[in-house]
Formats: structure tokens, C-alpha cells, sequence
């Protein structure tokens, strides 16, 4: 569950403050273009766009898709925070989801969890969503199902796969990372 | 004015048969369940849906049990024995807010399942809710405490514990959200879109911890924004200006219309033991449908102001000292008929009622006074209810022939300094120093009686005070600005000795013309019905709680141009 944003509270820092590049805006004005009937429609691909290409989405994000596409910012802060999917906060360079869902769980994702986390060196529990380590290269958060059942545990590095993560497994991501 | 009215149907004539609770009715095409089981005096109870906002059918307090007609094999609707067709009921219930009639269509409101029904939905809503009734400026008049009496089952399962929400968010200049309070139903959300075009509330976060919130930065304060707290179901939206005041149950209501501007909306005054503690909008669909602004509602805090005049003022030496009532009729009739009709002048008012006018015009006329004017009391409108007249009564002054639209008063100033204006009598508690007359030149005349509820520059200068009452304090009518006739009732008496200034003009006129034929409101009604020809055959009880359209002016030059 993520937290409401707290206007000032945030003020833009990590990579959401950097500069939108002709690309950025015409890849935003491509997805638009794929929803002639109500442009609306075109939010919950602006929101991805603007997470893959900043990391998260914070207030500028939601005021810049509000405005691209007459919305009010409530309306996007909404989707915003519905969706666990969308952060609002930056994470670290390398992103780690554990599943938590009753298959992984019962597979062990919790002891994966827990070797993630101590070697990040990272504190809280991991239920208030991302957890971020001091130097910014990780962050780790537990996610629901991941669908891949028959290969718990599993985990997400950024967008890559990996299945059946015990302890062992878990310390060669990590070491991968570095 | 409201995007939605769900309530009316579009042709009354249009009608298809539905049968309520076993009863065959004709409904109009058309009208959703909800509105079709009011009509047939069944009740449904429901919590988002509202008449005059979109349907989004999120509460599920409505769910009822539908039926379609049962057809044959030649495509017929099987009749039974009573000549109706027989109705296959579906097995699974229907939200009455968003299934409107068709023909034949089976309708039961009280069946098991539906009770059923809705008992599980109030167990849902109340598992969250804090039950904080004691301290909730709802109770009293809260649907999740009517509707938990009457379908709910008076205890809970829940042993978990409950999400903790934030309790005290300032929202905007004047509403505080309790968002543990809050079922989701998304009144207030539609409201500030659909009708204000003002989208900043919505809710954030995903199932039990779904949070009503305005967008951070911004807050919720628009000119209506208080009509938020009255779509409110439950306790979650709460006037700062009357929470924690009182409790609901305690208050008088009283109708009467607001006499903020020149569109009377039709209002509820909730009043304590001579205390005014709020005013809400009445439905009246030809004047404001359920909606008021905000400033109209707050405008009554005035009554209990200091400034407000509780005596008779006389002067003597130079300062002004309380009198009787007796002594300062006197005093002004015998200082009116000092002067000669052709030297006095007469502010009437646009905020006196009808009932005060007519006495008043009584009262010129058989003096023989012709200055007589209105101040204009100019305000901005808003497009949407507030209109740019100041004056509550302006159409009135304009019917008794007692006002030039401020036309003649502009040249008063200048009269009284030249000694041709000698005795001023001012009705209504019109301030005429900051209407351009000024104080200098009020200093100069040899008679100023003043009526009215507050202290001002031109009470400060007359030689007689005279305290009236305001709104909330006095019984009577006034037209508006569209030639609505409507009624005021009075809710709290005046403060002190004040008084309703229709009995002020009336012995004034006793004194002066010895005129007494008008005694009470319905002598004046009888009167003013066989000389006004808006007004034949009209007397005040017949005038309603609705009010009578009496002529059309269909757009007010003022509510364009501001």
C-alpha cells in the first residue's frame, strides 16, 4: 500500500527531475495517439512511460500527465496509488520484488526475503512497501503473485526473471549486482 | 442547473406497467427503480446514489429483487390468472440505481433476499466505521445510524482490528473530513465535478484502504463546497463552522428562504432557544433545487453580532440614549409632521418584505411624501445561484412603486445640503452614508429616523432609532429576482426589544395618519391583493412552502452582467 503523496514533501529528487526529451514527449503523444475516442484512456500507459523512464512517478509526473491529457491531477493521483505497480517514490538501481503469495510463501520466500534483505543491509519489514539501501543501488519490496507457481520462490530483478531463489541463489543475484 | 435529475421523469405520460411488492402500477418510461419505488411509496434505502449526480452504483445499499415478464413459446408474455403477465424472478439480485423500468418489470423491495441483502451490506460498511456516534456532528440525522435501526442486524462479527484513517483533515476554508467516518460513496466527489467543475476531492489507495482526500496543494473551498456536507450520508464531511456546535436533534427547523441576494434560495433555519445554529438549502426545484452557496449559508452569524440594535434610540443634547418604544413613535411622528410631505424623504428598502413595504407605501401615500427610493445593494453573480442583486426584495419595491432603482436617492445628498430634503426616514437598515449620502450632509437635516438591525454610520446619526428584526426574526414575503413569490417565517425572536418592522411602520402610521386598517399580515395581504395585480387573489398562507411564480423574467439583467 503505498502512502498519498504529501505535496513538498517529495520535491522531485532522483531522476524525476531530469529534463523530457523530444523522444520522451513523442513516445508520450504516440500512446495518446492510440486512444482517438478519449484520450484518458491514454493514463495508465503515460503512467508506465513515465516509470520506466524515471523510476517513479511523483508530483511532477502527475501534474505533467493531468495536463497532457485535461485531466485533473486527483484523477491521475488516483491511479497512481491503486496500482502497487506505480511508486511514487524512487527505488534503487537494482529493483527486487519477492513474491509473497501463498505458493512462494509456502516455498520460502520469506527466508529469501530475509537473505535479500541482510545482504542489502537494510531494516523495517519490508511491508511498507520499497525498502531502499543507503548507497541507492538497492531496493527490495514483496510483491503478489508473480505467475510462476511451479518455480516458488521467485523474484524480479528489475525486469528480469528468476525462479526458484533460495538463500544461495539469493547472495548470486546480489554479488551479480556488484 | 443540475447535470442529473434522475428523479424527473421525461415525460410524466409515457407510462409502463411495473409491478412494487405484488401491486401493479404505471410508472413513467424511464425512471430508475429507486425513484419508481418512492412513487409507489415503497422505500429503498441507498447511500451513493443521489437525484441530482451521476449513478455510480458503489454502495450496494440498494440491491432490490427483479423480475421480467415470463414468455411463451410464441415469444408472448404468459398472462396469469389476473389478466397480468406472470414474472420470472432472477435469482440474484439488482442495484435499484442503475436499473431503470421496463415493461412488466417485477419489483420487490421487502422480500427476504432483499433484506438479506442489505443486512450484509450494512455489516460491510460498519466493519471499518469507528461508530464514534457520540461525538459525530451526524447522528441524529445519519443514514449509516437510520439504516443500521432498520435493516441492519445490531451487531458484528468483526473481530479484526479496524484501518485507521486519518480523522481530522482539513479539506478547505470550511469543511474538516473524518475519513474513518467515510463509506466511499463518492457524493462529494461528484458533486465537486459535476456540478461545481471543480475536481480536486477523490479517493487514493485500493480497497479497505480507500482515502477521500483533496489533491495535496490544493484545497477543496469553493463557493458551494458546504453543500457537500449535506449529501454527506455520514458524519465524514463536517461544517467547521458548525461542528461540535450542536446537536442535531435539538434544533427547531424553521423554512424560510435566504436573504443573501436576490435569489432566495429556499432554506431550513435550525434554531435553538432563540439561537440561529445553521441554515441548509430546502428542495425547491424552480428556484435552487437543494443547493446554496456557502456565504448565504454562513450569513447569519450577524444576529448574534454586538452591533445589533436591542433598543429605541433618541437623541437628546447630542448623544443618543435608549427610549420606549412609545416614546420614539411619538417622538418621530411628531417630528415628521413638523415638515412638510414635499421636504421629507424615504429610503424604502430592498431587504424590508412585502408585508413591510405595503404598510410603508400606506404610509407615503397618505402623507402625501413623493421622494421615495431603494439603495441598490449590488453584489457579483456567479452563474450559477448567487445572483448580482444585493437586495432580497427588489422585485417587491419595484411592484409597491417605491423604488426608481436608485435613480432619485443620487440626488439627495445634494437636496438635503441645499434645505430642500429636511426629514429623512430610512427602512431596513440601509446604511445611505455608504450609499453616497455622507454623514456631513445627514447632520444637516432636521429629522433623521432610522429602522434597522445593526449599528452603522446613519444609525450613528439619526435622531431616532428604531430596531427591527432580521431574516431569521420575522415572518413575511419577498419576490425575487426571477418573480418568485416567497415566504419567510420567522425562527428566533429579535434580540431585546426590537421588533418586526412591519409593527414599527404600522404604529408609526397610526401616530401620523391615524390609518389603522392594517392589523395584522392578512389585513395587509388584503389590501395589497385588490391594489397590486401580481398579487390578486393571493394571501400569504396560500403562497406555500414553494413559493408562486407570480411573473416570468426568465434571466435577470444583473446574473449576466454582474
Amino acid at each position: 500500500m503505498s502512502v498519498p503523496l504529501q505535496a513538498g514533501m517529495e520535491s522531485c529528487v532522483g531522476p524525476e527531475k531530469g529534463e523530457l526529451t523530444p523522444a520522451f514527449e513523442s513516445q508520450a503523444d504516440e500512446l495518446i495517439s492510440r486512444y482517438p475516442v478519449s484520450k484518458r484512456s491514454a493514463v495508465l500507459p503515460l503512467l508506465h512511460l513515465w516509470q520506466e523512464t524515471f523510476g517513479y512517478i511523483g508530483p511532477r509526473g502527475v501534474e505533467w500527465i493531468a495536463k497532457k491529457l485535461s485531466l485533473q491531477e486527483i484523477q491521475v493521483l488516483e491511479l497512481v496509488t491503486f496500482y502497487p505497480w506505480f511508486r511514487q517514490k524512487p527505488v534503487g538501481r537494482f529493483h527486487f520484488r519477492v513474491c509473497r503469495t501463498l505458493p512462494c510463501a509456502l516455498g520460502g520466500s520469506g527466508k529469501t526475503f530475509a537473505a535479500l534483505k541482510k545482504l542489502m543491509n537494510l531494516s523495517s519489514d519490508g511491508h511498507e512497501g520499497a525498502m531502499i539501501s543507503e548507497d541507492g543501488l538497492f531496493s527490495l519490496e514483496y510483491s503478489e503473485c508473480l505467475a510462476s507457481c511451479g518455480t516458488a520462490p521467485v523474484v524480479l530483478r528489475n525486469d528480469e526473471f528468476y525462479e526458484k531463489v533460495d538463500e544461495k541463489r539469493a547472495a548470486d543475484l546480489v554479488a551479480g549486482c556488484r | 442547473m443540475n447535470p442529473w435529475n434522475h428523479d424527473v421523469a421525461k415525460d410524466e405520460n409515457d407510462l409502463v406497467d411495473v409491478q412494487v411488492d405484488g401491486v401493479w402500477t404505471r410508472m413513467p418510461r424511464g425512471l430508475n427503480v429507486v425513484e419508481v419505488a418512492q412513487r409507489a411509496k415503497k422505500f429503498i434505502p441507498h447511500y451513493c446514489y443521489h437525484p441530482k449526480l451521476s449513478v455510480v452504483g458503489n454502495c450496494r445499499m440498494c440491491l432490490f429483487e427483479m423480475g421480467t415478464p415470463k414468455m411463451g413459446p410464441d415469444r408472448k408474455p404468459v398472462l396469469g390468472q389476473d389478466g397480468k403477465p406472470e414474472i420470472a424472478w432472477m435469482p440474484r439480485p439488482q442495484i435499484g440505481c442503475a436499473t431503470n423500468i421496463t415493461p412488466g418489470m417485477g419489483i420487490k423491495t421487502d422480500s427476504p433476499l432483499v433484506k438479506d441483502c442489505r443486512n450484509g451490506v450494512m455489516e460491510f460498511l460498519l466493519i471499518n466505521h469507528p461508530l464514534d456516534c457520540t461525538i459525530c456532528d451526524q447522528a441524529g440525522e445519519c443514514k449509516l445510524q437510520e439504516y443500521s435501526v432498520e435493516y441492519g442486524t445490531g451487531e458484528s462479527r468483526f473481530i479484526e482490528n479496524k484501518v485507521k484513517k486519518p480523522k481530522n483533515v482539513d479539506l478547505g476554508a470550511r469543511i474538516v473530513l473524518d475519513d474513518e467516518r467515510c463509506i466511499l460513496c463518492s457524493r462529494c466527489v461528484r458533486f465537486s465535478s459535476e456540478v461545481m467543475k471543480d475536481d480536486v476531492l477523490g479517493f487514493v489507495n485500493r480497497g479497505s484502504h480507500s482515502t477521500l482526500t483533496a489533491y495535496p496543494g490544493k484545497s477543496f473551498d469553493n463557493a458551494y463546497s458546504l453543500n457537500t456536507v449535506d449529501i454527506c450520508p455520514v458524519g465524514a464531511l463536517t461544517s467547521k463552522d458548525f461542528r461540535f456546535q450542536m446537536r442535531v436533534w435539538f434544533l427547531k427547523e424553521t423554512k424560510s428562504i435566504c436573504t443573501s441576494c436576490g435569489t432566495g434560495c429556499n432554506v431550513t433555519i435550525g434554531s435553538r432557544e432563540g439561537k440561529v445554529h445553521r441554515l441548509t438549502p430546502r428542495e425547491n426545484e424552480a428556484v435552487n433545487s437543494l443547493w446554496m452557496c456557502d456565504f448565504g449559508r454562513l450569513n447569519f452569524h450577524f444576529l448574534e453580532s454586538k452591533d445589533r440594535l436591542h433598543r429605541p434610540l433618541l437623541r437628546a443634547a447630542g448623544e443618543q440614549f435608549p427610549g420606549t418604544w412609545a416614546d420614539a413613535i411619538q417622538r418621530s411622528a411628531d417630528g415628521l409632521k413638523k415638515v412638510k410631505p414635499e421636504d421629507i424623504a424615504v429610503v424604502a428598502s430592498g431587504r424590508l418584505t412585502l408585508e413591510e413595504l405595503f404598510v410603508l407605501k400606506r404610509l407615503v401615500t397618505e402623507l402625501g411624501v413623493t421622494r421615495v427610493d431603494t439603495v441598490l445593494n449590488l453584489g457579483q453573480a456567479d452563474n450559477f445561484l448567487r445572483s448580482g442583486d444585493g437586495n432580497p426584495n427588489r422585485r417587491g419595491t419595484e411592484l409597491l412603486g417605491l423604488s426608481s432603482g436608485g435613480r432619485k436617492l443620487g440626488s439627495w445628498g445634494a437636496e438635503i445640503e441645499s434645505g430642500k430634503i429636511k426629514a429623512l426616514l430610512v427602512t431596513g437598515g440601509e446604511d445611505v452614508v455608504a450609499a453616497g449620502i455622507s454623514a456631513a450632509s445627514l447632520a444637516k437635516l432636521e429629522l433623521l429616523i432610522v429602522s434597522g438591525i445593526s449599528v452603522h454610520e446613519t444609525t450613528r446619526m439619526a435622531h431616532v432609532v428604531l430596531p427591527g428584526a432580521a431574516f431569521a426574526e420575522k415572518t413575511g414575503s419577498m419576490v425575487n429576482v426571477y418573480g418568485r413569490l416567497q415566504r419567510m417565517t420567522r425562527a428566533v425572536p429579535p434580540p431585546g426589544e426590537a421588533r418586526e418592522e412591519w409593527t414599527i411602520l404600522r404604529d408609526l402610521r397610526i401616530a401620523l395618519t391615524g390609518g389603522n386598517s392594517l392589523h395584522s399580515v392578512e389585513d395587509v395581504w388584503k389590501s395589497m391583493a385588490a391594489e397590486v395585480s401580481q398579487f390578486s387573489g393571493l394571501s400569504w398562507a396560500k403562497i406555500g412552502d414553494l413559493g408562486i411564480q407570480i411573473e416570468s423574467v426568465s434571466q435577470p439583467a444583473e446574473s449576466v452582467t454582474g
